[in-house]
């Protein structure tokens, strides 16, 4: 490991144990129930995770789209809207706990899988389809004879809620372990499915299923983070696209939707063409005649 | 030198845009939904609800 992805291991580290540090909870099997933990996380984080001190940007949605008092949440979107713009998927490769769950399962060293890019590119939209699908129309629309909807992301798909707060609060409480159904199994079922994944194929959850990391996505190239490819330095060697584990077209978009700014692309760049960072003023703009034409790429 | 990006300055107008809504958000009193569902364990995200 460099010593780069060391420090992103350690920053990951520490912004999971600051999102979950109410260490009773996890010992006595509850939840934080302090007045401030209406504020969001960045990262995709269940609120009833016993360490969690805030809320799950993704949880907070439903909710409040799912409340028959509102149509619309400015507060969540705003947040969303926040986080995007400021750090955009920054936030996956360096803030999200479940990010780290996925990167630590695939540092055990067994075979590595990329899926084929005929199928790896069209399957990367089904994250945006579960985001407007179940995470926005469904709870807008789908509601209880109160007018109140369930938070079908969380209750249906979400692996993070089984395993931050299923495992732990179950195995702690006789009352929960009654309540057992087949949706807890279902829900076990798909936590292990991406479990088993992760240790073969580099996060597949971000990659093909977090509504959140398509959210954060959809604003990263006119957000602050900016990553830079130089192309009077670059010399069209291409060990940036074969080291992104997200199979970015590095040289192409590295500011596209795909980017979580591991930053091991510009670790592996000889020539130092790679910068990053927070911008204030404009980027640079691609000039016309882009960089792939003169320099081979395809 | 090298062109600017307009698109480099859409940033600002959607980050206050961000703080509006945050703002209109919490008089609204959305957050209080927000902090209900938070502070209760949530039956359907742990999967036996
Ligand atoms: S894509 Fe989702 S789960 Fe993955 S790091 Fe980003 S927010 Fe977390
Ligand atoms: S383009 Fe670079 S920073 Fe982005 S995911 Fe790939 S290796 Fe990481």
């Amino acid at each position: 490991m460099g010593k780069s992805e060391k420090k992103r291991t350690l920053i990951q580290i520490l912004a999971a144990v600051v999102c979950n540090g109410y260490a009773a909870g996890f010992l006595q099997g509850k939840i934080y129930q302090g007045d401030q933990k209406f504020l969001c996380v960045p990262g995709l984080n269940c609120y009833s995770c016993p360490g969690a001190l805030g809320a799950c940007p993704i949880g907070a949605l439903q909710a409040v789209l799912g409340d028959r008092r509102y149509k619309f949440t400015y507060y969540v979107f705003g947040v969303l809207l926040f986080f995007s713009v400021v750090l955009g998927r920054l936030v996956c490769g360096f803030l999200c706990p479940f990010g780290l769950v996925q990167d630590l399962l695939h540092k055990i060293p067994l075979p590595k899988w990329e899926l084929p890019r005929k199928i790896d590119r069209p399957l990367r939209y089904l994250k945006y389809v579960i985001l407007a699908v179940t995470v926005v129309l469904l709870p807008l629309t789908l509601t209880n004879a109160f007018g109140i909807a369930p938070p079908y992301f969380c209750e249906y798909l979400c692996p993070v809620g089984a395993l931050e707060g299923g495992i732990p609060l179950v195995s702690q409480s006789e009352s929960l372990r009654q309540m057992i159904g087949g949706l807890f199994y279902w829900k076990m079922f798909l936590l292990v499915l991406v479990v088993i994944a992760s240790l073969v194929i580099y996060r597949p959850f971000c990659k093909y299923l977090c509504p959140l990391g398509a959210f954060y996505g959809l604003f990263q190239r006119v957000g602050f983070y900016q990553m830079e490819v130089d192309r009077a330095k670059c010399d069209g060697c291409g060990r940036c696209e074969k080291t992104c584990p997200m199979q970015v077209d590095v040289r192409k978009n590295i500011n596209g939707a795909e980017c979580i700014r591991c930053g091991r692309c510009k670790d592996v760049c000889h020539t130092s063409a790679i910068s990053s960072g927070f911008r204030l003023g404009p980027g640079k703009a691609e000039p016309k005649g882009s960089m792939a034409k003169e320099k081979n790429i395809v | 030198m090298h062109n600017t990006d307009i698109r480099g300055y859409f940033k600002y107008p959607l980050l206050i845009l961000s703080m509006i809504f945050i703002f209109v958000g919490l008089l609204r009193q959305e957050h209080l939904v927000v902090l209900k569902k938070a502070v209760n364990i949530c039956l359907e995200c742990i999967g036996v609800g």
